[in-house]
């Protein structure tokens, strides 16, 4: 479903302020298979997930996605095979726009926008249908602005939208990392819901260690810049979160390690 | 009274102006200052064809046409040559300077006793009245005139507004509006954001162009520097608008600026009356945008302090 074959990306290259923020990151996903990305500030997996959606162009290696290659891409153009939510429940939705104007945008997601009328009478039935799914009463605010809505209710929103015509990938940023408690595990149940329904190819970046131990069925770690560990299968399943935080204290007295041991070697040579 | 009606036909006019800075200033938030040449484009445009014997209609659609050639290219100054917003349409404004006096070529062309859509909205008032030239409104003298002008453009107002309304609640129109409230969204959507504020401003200073054509037909002339300061008038009509409707839905907001543009005419017509020197007015008008700017942000603060206290 999707290949991703050593991509590479450095920001700001030549300057002091140089980034390496994929160094050569390899992954394939099985059709239907629900990938979670972990790892520390600054290592790479929003990177990574913003390479795939084609936020950028990378450096180096190639993407494949649904047989196509879409390594050269535009944004926009990838969106047609690509469901997004964001960690900014601001990100996904148009505020000043109806909740059904967003939906009829999203029920558009990678078609010629020409000048067919854009609110269809046919739509809202099943629209009203999914909303009301959402449990958040809003099917009979249909006409209200996304603005006056909040962000736990915003991203739900967004969730739809990304998922409203089937995406061939699912990429979520840490979707529930915004929100307050309730409404993020609220936004977990309902992606849990959405993602199996529709047995949907996921991509998902979260922090929560919780919510990488208990979702989807193949975990990576990533540490400045490259995959570092590859949970599948049975193992995945074992996995709790406290064995992920042993994983990240592994990591850190490592990075330490690096650290004294380069010191040292200053001392000593230079 | 003729003043009166005057001032209508002219804040009509203009209505259309305001509309072309409404959609690159408030649906795009893009500050394009190209309006400014190119309400003298259309002006010059129309006022060139119609000298050369072309019919009105044709000459304000020309005129349309340039616009949005005008529009096209401060738009792709900034979206393929990523030239800040505001630069890209002082260049295509100042270039335009130029191109007006090429297209007329001299600063000034009169319409003399040329066939304009005013005469030609004269001429069908004058066949409905069965040439009777003034009729007696609540006591004033009123000129068949001027009235079936005012009819004229006011009937083409409402109808190019109700055509860009119909418009922004297309799929394509749809997708501008979010355009400029959400480029990432719109973007994830598979909607290429580039394209869209390129066709949006070439929709928008057609807009401006159209106005321009028609105020050169209205009061006979086109000049090279009718367009100093258009883009401030414009947003004051927007701005008065959005007071005066008070709400984000489309369709009262294009109603809003046209109202706005009429009334903020109106009000300027009675400074002027009350002894305004004409030479203060951009310095008033630049003034009242200023002032309408600020004081929404000013109620805020004072808002969120009331709020804490």
């Amino acid at each position: 479903m999707l290949e991703v074959h050593s991509i590479a990306k450095t920001f700001n290259s030549g300057t002091p302020n140089e980034v390496r923020s994929l160094r050569g990151v390899s992954l394939t996903l099985e059709p239907g298979s629900w990938v979670i990305i972990i790892g520390t500030n600054g290592s790479g997996k929003s990177t990574f997930l913003n390479a795939v959606a084609g936020t950028f162009f990378v450096d180096q290696g190639s993407i494949h996605l649904a047989g196509r290659d879409v390594t050269r891409w535009p944004e926009y153009a990838r969106a047609e095979l690509i469901g997004r939510v964001f960690q900014n429940p601001f990100s996904g939705t148009s505020p000043s726009l109806t909740i059904r104007e967003n939906l009829s945008l999203a029920a558009r997601r990678g078609c010629r926008r020409g000048l067919g009328w854009g609110l269809k009478s046919s739509l809202l039935s099943k629209m009203r249908e999914e909303v009301s799914r959402l449990n958040m009463g809003l099917e009979d605010r249909l006409e209200n602005a996304i603005g006056s809505l909040s962000g736990g209710q915003r991203q739900a929103l967004t969730l739809l939208m990304a998922t409203w015509l089937r995406p061939e990938l699912l990429l979520l940023d840490e979707h529930t990392a915004a929100l307050d408690p309730k409404s993020a595990d609220l936004l977990i149940a309902l992606t849990e819901q959405v993602v199996s329904h529709d047995k949907l190819t996921t991509l998902m970046v979260t922090h929560s260690m919780h919510q990488a131990a208990s979702l989807g069925d193949r975990l990576i770690m990533m540490h400045r810049g490259q995959i570092i560990h590859d949970f599948q299968g049975a193992e995945k399943r074992r996995l709790r979160p406290d064995d992920l935080l042993a994983r990240f204290e592994e990591v850190r007295r490592a990075e330490q390690l690096d650290e004294s041991a380069a010191l040292m070697l200053a001392e000593k040579y230079i | 009274m003729s003043l009166l009606i005057g001032t209508f036909t002219i804040g009509c006019i203009l209505s259309l102006l305001a509309l072309g800075v409404f959609i690159s200033f408030r649906i795009f938030a893009f500050p394009d200052i190209t309006a400014d040449g190119s309400i003298t484009l259309g002006a010059s445009v129309a006022a060139t064809l119609l000298v050369h014997g072309v019919s009105p209609p044709l000459a304000s659609l020309a005129a349309f046409g340039a616009g949005m050639l005008a529009g096209t290219c401060t738009g792709t100054l900034h979206t393929r040559f990523k030239i800040n917003s505001l630069l890209s349409g002082i260049l295509v404004m100042t270039a335009l300077y130029s191109i007006n006096l090429h297209v007329m070529g001299r600063s000034n062309v009169p319409l003399l006793s040329v066939n304009t859509l005013a005469t030609q909205a004269e001429r069908i008032g004058l066949r409905l009245t069965r040439g009777v030239t003034s009729f007696n409104l609540a006591g004033w003298d009123v000129s068949v005139r001027d009235a079936s002008v005012l009819c004229a453009i006011a009937l083409a107002v409402a109808l190019t507004g109700t055509l860009l309304y119909l418009f922004l609640r297309t799929n394509l129109g749809m997708a501008m509006r979010a355009t400029g409230d959400n480029v990432q969204m719109i973007r994830a959507l598979g909607v290429n954001d580039a394209t869209m504020i390129v066709f949006g401003l070439a929709i928008s200073n057609g807009f401006v162009a159209l106005s321009g054509a028609l105020l050169a037909q209205y009061q006979g002339f086109a000049d090279v520097g009718m367009g100093i300061g258009m883009v401030v008038w414009g947003l004051a009509s927007v701005i008065i608008g959005e007071a005066l409707v008070g709400t984000t839905q489309v369709g009262l907001t294009l109603v809003g600026a046209v109202m706005g543009s009429v009334l903020f005419r109106l009000m300027v017509a009675v400074a002027l009356r009350w002894g305004l020197s004409p030479n203060d007015l951009k310095l008033i008008t630049a003034v009242f945008v200023f002032f309408a700017l600020i004081v929404p942000q000013f109620l805020r603060k004072s808002r969120l302090r009331s709020a804490h206290a």
